[in-house]
């Protein structure tokens, strides 16, 4: 079986400015969400606070368990049914939690359920507090991780390409992370430290699609003999390769696609994550990525 | 015999022994046969999955200074009677002074002496004088300052440590941590809430005497006498006024236990004092017949009784409205010591049971079906040799499994998800090699020309792309906390055993098709 057939050729090069346009458009989207207008909504990990998951033995609706948080001065505290989750099963989240090192938030939380609801009926699932102090080091630490990657991809390629190579590898990685975090920031999707991993591991995947690409491009420079159009080279290596990038977004978004639906509620926007980072990320290899290597070689001469 | 076939059997080992280590892991729950005679470990799970406590806590240090000073400040006090220095005031200044204030600024070179013979660790920092009176400023100095909360963080983690030892928790993990903090991993807790009390109570226990010559009221009003001061009753909140003077603490016990009355069948706390501690209960008790002791818990007054006769032998109960488990927990506390300062929970992270099941019930079922959509996809697309792929894969996470229970690596929910990722992009090693060979089947090339050429080909791009996810997953490792740690986990291991699954497995297989079943056409 084959999904694209041999010989089959596209002018990627070719439909650069086009790409462009779309990625700049995309960016500028993403950038003004995530600076102007909605920025990103941080989960606890990051905004630190309390996060509630409980369940409940009798059918409970979600004033109760706001008049339950009402007497003990957390009226502020949202509170939303899991989607997925049992039947019964809420979220209790509040952040800018007021620290007291004489009593646990969650102890308190957790005691006005019980008090309301009957201390056997009451299945806590999943507490979390985190600290201002600890969610401002997370945030610290997750931005960074992402520089550190980039920087330790951007040597490796430089090492095994050429610095070109390596420039229009990490614009299509910060390309691919921009437009994923703009579109939790617009769907207003929760930051935390899950997402922060599956950026990273966007970053890995796409840069992998990337390097095929390269490594195609470098093998028929090699092969060229006399004078040669980087660009109409470049499209063919991109049209040779296109079979395989294809099949490898299918199969990995298959996967992501079952964790998606199937995964559960803590997987559920990891999956999300990948999924949008595959098809940004696959975009990306095949229509930023080489263009600006071709860019920076132009300039270099 | 030939090159070929020895690399055969060395994969064959290699396999046989993964899944002989790989095995426990997988049944899971379900005992091992009767005779297994393989390894037994398993891949540990996170606390996200079997649930369980993660708690990070700071030990709030210079608590542990203030302590030192006011001890200091408290020993000044008849130490400067003995030296006929009279003063006014000795009191502490947060964080790091000792104030003195002196009736007579005459008297200042002798207290200078007594600081400079006594007190090493306090140099003066300034000095006022107002008329006939002085008034001086020490401070602790730094090197001392920074010694003590190291030391309180040191005794935190031991008396933390005591602490779970004794309340029974499967292989807890207690690691400190830049900043006086310390990160603590409780699995398999059922309480949370009664763990959390715990390890956070300072459980400071002291034993003071009752201030009787002197009114309550009066000093509620703003006359406090000297020497004594305001204290509230734990069940109560009534004030009562004690003595400033401490004559036992909780660091002369011997051992403590929760019991219950058989009169009244009331839980208390049995005291028994080592002989230093019996020595000085004995004599308080004596001298101070008919007056009441209160016993001082955390600051807070548990009970005041009045003491009946002297007691010898050691062993005192504390009373209270205690249920069981208070009585219990009060006792081990009291046994593993008290915190050398109090510590506070900045981060916690407590997963129930039931969570953690069901977590693992859809992980695994969301990777199973992605993994049977891939195996069935690649047999669709390139029948015989997506077989092949197909059994790599299978080895692929034997192997992976296996290597993750040798090393005893945790298993976290992202894990899962990341054992799911590693199937999907497993194969695209394989699909790299395969769409070479058919490139070269399309140039014309034999069976056994296309496949070399292929694996050749492609095996610098196959380590490339896998070596940049590697350094995306070794920076994740770095930065993430556990769960996220343990998808980093999955995913570096997952790209070795990829690797090694791909280019030396799957490889085997495909030429010892060519080679000896005479294949000339490869089904790809």
């Amino acid at each position: 079986m084959e999904l694209i057939r041999p010989g089959f050729r596209v002018d990627f090069i070719g439909y650069r400015k086009y790409a462009y346009i779309l990625s700049g458009i995309l960016i500028a989207i993403s950038l003004a969400s995530l600076f102007f207008i909605r920025g990103l909504n941080y989960g606890i990990d990051f905004a630190g606070g309390l996060e509630l998951q409980v369940a409940f033995k009798d059918s409970v609706e979600t004033g109760d368990v706001r008049n339950a948080m009402r007497t003990v001065g957390l009226e502020q505290a949202a509170i939303q049914s899991v989607s997925g989750g049992e039947a019964n099963e809420f979220l209790i989240r509040m952040h800018q939690i007021e620290e007291d090192p004489t009593k646990s938030i969650s102890t308190v939380a957790e005691n006005a359920l019980f008090q309301a609801f009957g201390k056997e009926k009451v299945d806590i699932r999943r507490a979390e507090v985190v600290g201002a102090a600890v969610s401002k080091d997370l945030k610290t630490k997750g931005l960074l991780s992402i520089l550190y990657a980039c920087i330790g991809l951007l040597v490796y390629i430089w090492i095994r390409f050429e610095l070109s190579y390596s420039v229009g590898a990490i614009a299509a990685l910060v390309h691919d992370v921009i437009i994923t975090m703009g579109l939790f920031s617009l769907l207003q999707k929760e930051m935390s430290l899950t997402i922060i991993a599956a950026l990273l591991t966007i970053v890995g995947y796409s840069l992998n699609d990337t390097i095929v690409i390269f490594d195609r491009i470098r093998e028929n420079i090699k092969k060229q003999t006399g004078s040669f159009d980087l660009a109409s080279l470049m499209s063919d290596s991109i049209s040779q390769t296109l079979s395989r990038t294809v099949l490898t977004a299918l199969t990995v978004f298959l996967v992501a696609l079952c964790l998606f639906l199937l995964g559960g509620n803590v997987i559920h926007d990891f999956a999300f994550a990948m999924l949008v980072g595959l098809v940004v990320g696959t975009y990306s290899s095949m229509y930023i990525a080489s263009p600006i290597v071709l860019l920076f070689s132009r300039v270099k001469k | 015999m030939d090159k070929f076939k020895i690399k055969g059997i060395l994969i064959l080992v290699v396999l046989v022994v993964a899944l002989f280590l790989a095995i426990p892991s997988f049944l899971g729950k379900t005992e091992l046969p009767k005779g297994w005679i393989g390894p037994k470990s398993k891949l540990r799970l996170g606390l996200d999955l079997q649930g369980g406590i993660h708690m990070v806590l700071k030990v709030d240090s210079i608590k542990a200074v203030e302590n030192r000073l006011n001890t200091l400040a408290g020993d000044l006090k008849p130490h400067m009677i003995e030296n006929r220095i009279r003063y006014s005031k000795v009191s502490y200044e947060a964080p790091d002074k000792i104030v003195v204030g002196l009736r007579s600024s005459d008297e200042y070179d002798a207290l200078a002496r007594l600081m400079a013979d006594s007190y090493p660790d306090l140099v003066e920092t300034d000095k006022k004088d107002s008329g006939d009176t002085t008034q001086v400023t020490y401070q602790m100095k730094p090197v001392e300052m920074k010694n003590i909360r190291e030391q309180s963080v040191e005794q935190a983690l031991e008396t933390i440590r005591n602490r779970i030892d004794q309340f029974g928790v499967n292989e807890p993990s207690i690691i400190p941590q830049a900043d006086e903090k310390i990160v603590l991993q409780l699995p398999g807790i059922t309480d949370p809430e009664r763990a959390k009390r715990l390890i956070g109570r300072t459980a400071v226990l002291e034993f003071k005497l009752v201030d009787e010559e002197h009114s309550v009221d009066d000093a509620v009003q703003g006359k406090v006498p000297e020497g004594s001061y305001i204290a509230y009753m734990r069940d109560t909140r009534q004030p009562i006024l004690l003595k400033e003077a401490t004559v036992l603490t909780g660091g002369m016990l011997n051992d403590a236990q929760g019991r219950i009355s058989p009169s009244d069948n009331m839980p208390y706390v049995a005291l028994s004092f080592n002989p230093d501690g019996a020595r000085v209960f004995e004599r308080v008790t004596s001298e101070n017949v008919g007056r009441r002791l209160a016993i001082v818990l955390d600051g807070k007054v548990n009970s005041a009784p009045v003491i009946r006769d002297a007691i010898s032998g050691g062993k005192a109960i504390i009373e209270g409205r205690f249920t069981d488990d208070e009585a219990r927990d009060l006792a081990l506390v009291l046994r593993s010591g008290a915190l050398p300062a109090p510590v506070d929970i900045i981060e916690e992270r407590t997963v129930g049971p039931s969570l953690g099941e069901d977590s693992i019930r859809k992980g695994v079922f969301a990777s199973l079906i992605g993994a049977l959509l891939v195996i069935v996809f690649m047999v669709v697309y390139y029948k015989g040799s997506g077989i092949i792929a197909n059994i790599a894969l299978v080895a692929n996470i034997v192997i992976l499994v296996a290597i993750m229970s040798l090393f005893h690596a945790v298993l976290t929910l992202p894990g899962i998800a990341g054992i799911g990722l590693t199937i999907g992009m497993a194969v695209d090693a394989n699909i790299l090699v395969f769409e070479r060979i058919r490139e070269e089947i399309r140039l014309g090339r034999t069976a056994k020309m296309a496949l070399e050429a292929g694996y050749k080909n492609a095996f610098w791009t196959i380590v490339d792309a896998n070596v940049t996810t590697l350094i995306a997953a070794v920076v994740l490792f770095q930065f993430g906390t556990g769960p996220i740690k343990g998808f980093a986990v999955t995913l570096s291991v997952g790209i070795l055993t990829t690797l090694f699954t791909t280019l030396v497995v799957s490889k085997w297989i495909q030429e010892w098709v060519v080679d000896s079943l005479k294949v000339e056409q490869i089904s790809i």
